[in-house]
């Protein structure tokens, strides 16, 4: 059985929003280049339908190539710090040093170091902006493992591979899909900033600058609105992920 | 009758930041095979220390641990352990839990034999029907049972318990005891328990074993020649209460309470 009040409730939430908004830009009196209302947001996407696909594709597909990337350095880095103590204290340092520096000042630094490599550098940012929460959750996984966990195999004469895979892994997926969902934001904000702060990008985060250049305040909202729709996609992806790969985690939480 | 496990003057001390910290001190404790053995002694006396030098994962500076005639260099596949914490992996089903320890010992076991074995272990606890239950979906009785049939199910030379009953109700704890008489009655194994409940200790041990204060040794050891399976009645005889008299006096020598 669906569950009707569970889809109506947030829908009726975003309905009144938009009506409020509307009546809002309509008491105001605001002309449009001013602000925009809801309903002349459909006509600008449909205006531009083109290019909201292909530069939505264009966003999407390097902030999860980028959240890929992440995934990878960021587990092996959290496996490295959470198995050795020694290595832990090395880098943890260091590691905040890098989260600390704010992105926005890097994109100049890359987009000079790696000139017109667009795709590069946006895999590049958003890669760099999201590996941080998934390094850290999976450190700290791997470091808190009780040892009666550990000992269960290790008195089996179990190698530290198969303690491992067998338990310290699957133990930390909670914690590491935690960490996912706060990365796939991180990496769309990386991907987006890469798009509106250097020229001749490709992407939404374009379409919003070329809109701004234009003072075209509807299209800005549609992106907006575009780039939002996205978010969520790539959100409840994740939630998908989570489900399938530790459900078990999921269900005992309820 | 050949001891399983013979630990001969074992001594040990924790490298610390403040210098070596002496845990265990000429510590001498033989167990006959099939035959259960149950260890108190003041809390922080290097109990779990105990277990982990018989387990393998650790070696003492001194003395030697010797398991079925071999010296303990590292750890084997012949030994079930089980603790306070059940440490139940909650993605697996009880049926996955309790077969972990086979994809070790036994990677090649046929699936159906490995399920075979497992679902007879629980029967024998009580937990049918429990199968494809989650850890979280039992109760801690019912965990701390899975936790045993894990221990059990490689049919190890020697179960090594850590307190398993400890964080148990008073009466969830007495079942526990009936089931580990029960089990011990169905496939003979032999068992070295740590516990702080000096009624379990006679009710389930063929021998007593009472350690010193930190840094522990063997204090006292007192046999309890009762045939198994025990009826719980026994905790009532009076040669039980004489026997719990006497360790509860050489426990407050442990702790320095009394004095010999
Ligand atoms: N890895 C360790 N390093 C240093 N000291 C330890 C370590 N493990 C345990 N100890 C200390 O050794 C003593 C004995 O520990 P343990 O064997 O766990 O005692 P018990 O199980 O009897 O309570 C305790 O005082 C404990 O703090
Ligand atoms: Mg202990």
């Amino acid at each position: 059985m669906i569950d009707w009040k569970k889809i109506l409730i947030p829908v009726s939430a975003i309905v009144i929003l938009l009506l409020l908004w509307e009546l809002l830009v309509w008491v105001m009196g605001w002309p449009d280049y001013k602000m925009a209302s809801p309903s002349d947001l459909w006509p600008a996407f449909l205006r531009y339908q083109e290019l909201f696909w292909l530069y939505g594709w264009q966003t999407l597909w390097r902030t999860v190539v980028g959240l890929g990337v992440a995934v990878v350095f960021g587990t092996l880095l959290g496996m490295i710090m959470g198995l050795s103590k020694v290595m832990n204290d090395a880098l943890y340092p260091l590691l905040v040093g890098f989260n600390a520096i704010p992105k926005a000042t890097v994109v100049p630094v890359i987009a000079l170091m790696f000139v017109g490599q667009h795709d590069f550098n946006t895999i590049l940012m958003a890669f760099m902006i999201s590996f941080f929460p998934i390094a850290v959750s999976v450190a700290i996984g791997l470091s808190t493992l009780e040892p009666e966990y550990r000992d269960i195999l290790r008195s089996l004469g179990a190698s530290r591979m198969t303690v491992f895979w067998k338990i310290a892994l699957p133990k930390t997926l909670p914690e590491f899909f935690g960490a996912l969902k706060v990365a796939v934001t991180l990496a769309f904000i990386g991907t987006n900033l890469v798009e509106i702060i250097t020229p001749h990008g490709r992407g939404l985060g374009h379409l919003f600058q070329s809109a701004q250049t234009n003072s075209d305040f509807p299209l800005m909202f549609a992106v907006l609105l575009a780039l939002a729709a996205l978010g969520i996609v790539l959100y409840y992806a994740v939630v998908a992920l989570e489900y399938i790969f530790a459900g078990w985690a999921v269900r005992t939480a309820h | 009758m050949e001891n399983l496990i013979d630990i001969k003057g074992v001594t040990h001390a924790y490298k610390t930041k403040a210098g070596p910290f002496p845990v265990l001190r000429d510590l001498n404790i033989a167990i006959p095979q099939h035959s259960f053995c149950a260890v108190v002694g003041p809390s922080g006396c290097g109990k779990s220390t105990l277990t982990r030098l018989i387990a393998g994962l650790m070696f003492p500076d001194q003395g030697e641990v010797w398991l079925h005639g071999e010296l303990v260099k590292s750890p084997r596949k012949t030994v079930g352990m089980a603790f306070q914490n059940p440490v139940l992996l909650e993605w697996r089903t009880i049926l996955q839990n309790v077969i972990l320890p086979l994809e070790i010992v036994a990677p090649s076991m046929p699936k159906a034999q490995k399920e075979a074995r497992a679902k007879e272990l629980l029967a024998l606890v009580g937990l049918e029907g429990f199968e494809n239950k989650r850890p979280s979906e039992l109760s801690g009785g019912m965990r701390q049972r899975a936790s045993l049939c894990r221990a059990l199910v490689h049919k190890p030379d020697i179960i090594i318990l850590d307190e398993p009953f400890g964080a148990l109700d008073a009466f969830t704890r007495e079942d526990l005891w009936q089931t580990m008489h029960q089990l011990r009655a169905k496939e003979p194994f032999t068992a070295l328990l740590i516990t702080h409940d000096l009624r379990e200790s006679v009710y389930l041990g063929d021998q007593v074993v009472v350690l010193s204060g930190r840094p522990a040794t063997t204090q006292y050891v007192m046999q309890v020649d009762v045939p198994g399976p025990r009826p719980l009645e026994m905790l009532y005889e009076p040669e039980t209460v004489e026997r719990l008299a006497v360790l509860r006096r050489e426990i407050q020598i442990a702790q320095g309470r009394a004095v010999a």
